[in-house]
């Protein structure tokens, strides 16, 4: 890869949880003193290449969020690095941690949530630059009007609310703000989850019309394996704040490796002409307080060995550009 | 043909709002018979959820049934009073919720309320309620459910809660599930697991199933047959191969091309122009009009829904010709 755009190395995310009394006594007693730690992200190396879709998948819980909130700038990581275009960015100076800040940015999944509901739409979207000094208040609102036009809304409706408008029209008022201080780099967080399948059609297509014209880099979160596989050059799933695979989107659709990423694969539903018969793998996703040791699939996997719950598999490159952390590649 | 397990007839269900009537169910018609399983698909305020609780005759004020029938086992049930509506529920017609929590008693314990739920319906004892409660846990996959009895529904995450309503449900071996959405809010591995328990309850028990989603994909791997809606009608129903294969309405069309997975990678998904319509503002005539490409002058009057087999709701429909999975 040419140098990135964007590249996390060791990127870790703990979260502290306040133990109840009951806890706290446990623990006196000599409980595991790590339960009051979570475990939200752990050692994510990524990069990611200019003009690059890469797809984040994985289960409710697994750490997508909080990986594509660091990497926004909106959480800090516990350890590791954040590199923007080849600088850490913990070497910058506050200002251009900033400037580097504001060329990622977050689209999330509730427009609703997302927008302030008191606002009108040209403030939504036009307020930003301003403040950041992108464009002067004079202009802001032919800038409004533009960036309106970019993600297909009428800028007749400027003046208006967000309730005045559906859930589609509302991703895009989300999609505008986060374009209006020129990003190079979108993290889409679930952007497309809540939409109807139509309306869902409707924003991915915008997505791939922005990065040509806009030549944007995206991390593209979703728990659905059928948009990250259309929208996607790259791959990720993670599993338990680790990611587990990583390879070119249409390999990793055809020959998964890691068996949590087959499981996944195998058990998305999909528009088929057969009935199906379900055959799913057993047990839950294991708490992110209490790590499993070892890998972190072992439970559940169909092909776990002895050495699967002590020793955890390294995220290796397994073939040319296929990345895959599961001890089965060591004895092929 | 023997009568179906379900058949309901011109279904009417409006809501008066200041702003007017809201027609949410508006005619709608369709047969379900034992150890069936119907897909009822459509996206959001389509009409669905309205559907389901008019046949369980939940619906609230500022709604009411309108019109029409819901005949289960031949007996009407919109006519039939609340005293027989109660004991239909829960022990004949079992319901299943996205959100589990509209089942489950967050202050009681799963035994709790599993063994009232068996002695409401049932005269036995609470022994015997009590091993059906576990034997029901037992049935949707519950690991060790001598032990999760004593549990209370926040000590399960989400997927268990479901399958804990899913038991709920299961009590009275009932002859009708009507499911709304219950694995929308679930993970793939884990939605699999409940589809896995639900399917082979209806395989080996012979109930009945009304599955309600927005999920085109779930359905056409869990159902016998499907029925699409739109703005509060049904559009297009018939055997769930025959639709998936030779969708004829252009609404379900569109839905099926609007599927990433049916489309090839990194071009423009094949998508519906416009976007949900509110059912306050509806054309005269077929509702899908203004997003249809073959609306012509002919759709201003609303096309008819033929009854049985593969039917559509459309003046224009497209050719049979099977495109398959392929895209
Ligand atoms: N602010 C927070 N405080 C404590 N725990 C958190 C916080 N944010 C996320 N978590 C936990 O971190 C884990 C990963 O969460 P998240 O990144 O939201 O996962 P995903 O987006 O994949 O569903 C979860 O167990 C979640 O409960
Ligand atoms: N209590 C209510 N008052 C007014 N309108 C309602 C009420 N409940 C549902 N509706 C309307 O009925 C229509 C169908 O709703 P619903 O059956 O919940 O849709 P679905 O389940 O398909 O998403 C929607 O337009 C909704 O706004
Ligand atoms: S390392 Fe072992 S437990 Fe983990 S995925 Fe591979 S085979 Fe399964
Ligand atoms: S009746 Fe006309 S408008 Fe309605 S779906 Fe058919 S062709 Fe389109
Ligand atoms: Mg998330
Ligand atoms: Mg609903």
């Amino acid at each position: 890869m040419t140098r990135p755009i964007l590249a996390v190395s060791g990127l870790s995310k703990r979260f502290e949880r306040k133990l109840d009394v009951v806890e706290r006594f446990a623990r006196r007693l000599g409980a595991s003193v790590d339960d009051s730690v979570l475990h939200a992200v752990s050692g994510v190396d990524l990069a990611v290449a200019e003009g690059e879709v890469v797809g984040l998948v994985g289960e409710s819980g697994c750490g997508k969020s909080t990986l594509g909130r660091m990497v926004a700038g909106l959480l800090t990581p516990s350890d590791g690095s954040i590199q923007w275009r080849g600088t850490d960015l913990r070497d910058l100076p506050p200002a251009g941690r900033h400037e580097a800040n504001l060329k990622i940015q977050m689209v999330f999944q509730d427009p609703m949530a997302s927008l302030n509901p008191r606002l009108r739409v040209a403030d939504i979207i036009g307020e930003a630059p301003v403040v950041h000094g992108l464009v002067p208040r004079r202009e802001a609102a032919e800038a409004v009007a533009e960036m309106m036009r970019t993600v297909g809304l009428d800028p007749g409706y400027m003046r208006r609310y967000p309730h005045q408008f559906s859930g589609g029209q509302r991703q895009r008022i989300g999609i505008a703000r986060a374009l209006a201080v020129k990003p190079d780099f979108l993290v889409c967080d679930e952007s497309v989850a809540a939409l109807d399948v139509s309306i869902q059609a409707q924003i991915i297509n915008l997505f791939m019309r922005l990065r040509e014209e806009l030549r944007l880099t995206y991390l593209f979160i979703s728990h659905d394996l059928g948009v990250v596989q259309h929208i996607s050059d790259r791959t990720a799933i993670m599993y338990l704040g680790r990611i587990v695979e990583l390879a070119p989107t249409p390999e990793l659709f055809a020959a998964p490796n890691h068996p949590y990423a087959r499981a996944l694969l195998d058990e998305a539903p999909r528009v088929t002409l057969e009935k199906r018969r379900f055959a799913p793998i057993r047990g839950e996703i294991p708490s992110p307080l209490n790590p499993p040791a070892g890998c972190p699939f072992h439970p559940r996997c169909p092909h776990a060995m002895p050495r699967c719950s002590q020793e955890r598999p390294d995220l290796r490159e397994v073939a040319p550009a296929r990345w895959s952390a599961c001890h089965l590649n060591d004895t092929l | 043909m023997t009568q179906p397990l379900l058949r309901v007839e011109n279904l009417q269900t409006h809501f008066a709002t200041r702003a007017g009537t809201v027609k949410a169910v508006d005619g709608v018609s369709f047969d379900l018979r034992r150890g069936e399983i119907l897909g009822l698909v459509g996206e959001s305020g389509s009409g669905k959820s309205v559907t389901g609780q008019s046949i369980l005759g939940l619906v609230d004020p500022p709604g009411r049934i309108a019109g029409g029938r819901v005949l289960f086992d031949g007996e009407d049930l919109v006519t039939a009073g609340e005293k027989r509506l109660r004991a239909i529920r829960g022990r004949r017609i079992a319901m299943i919720f996205q959100d589990p929590m509209m089942t489950l008693n967050p202050v009681l314990s799963v035994e709790t309320q599993m063994v009232e739920a068996v002695l409401a319906h049932d005269k036995v004892g609470r022994a015997e309620a009590r091993r059906r409660s576990r034997d029901a846990l037992g049935r949707v996959g519950i690991a060790s459910p001598e032990e999760r009895l004593a549990a209370y529904p926040h000590q399960f995450s989400g997927g268990m809660r479901q399958r804990v309503a899913i038991a709920i449900a299961l009590l009275h071996s009932p002859d009708l599930i009507l499911a709304d959405e219950p694995t929308t809010a679930l993970d793939v591995t884990i939605q699999a697991q409940i589809l896995f328990e639900v399917q082979t309850l209806c395989r080996d028990t012979g109930t009945a199933l009304l599955w309600v989603t927005h999920d085109l994909a779930v359905v056409s791997a869990l159902a016998d047959r499907v029925a699409v809606m739109y703005a509060g009608r049904i559009v297009e129903t018939g055997p769930i191969a025959d639709v998936i294969q030779a969708p004829r309405h252009p609404y379900t069309r569109g839905l099926l091309d609007s599927v990433p997975s049916r489309n090839r990678r990194g071009v423009p998904l094949r998508s519906i122009p416009g976007m949900t319509p509110s059912v306050l503002d509806l054309p005269k005539g077929c509702a899908f009009q203004p997003r249809c490409g073959r609306a012509d002058a002919a759709c201003a009057v609303m096309p008819e829904l033929p009854e049985n087999g593969h039917a559509w709701r459309c003046w224009h429909p497209h050719d049979a010709d099977a495109r398959g999975a392929a895209a």
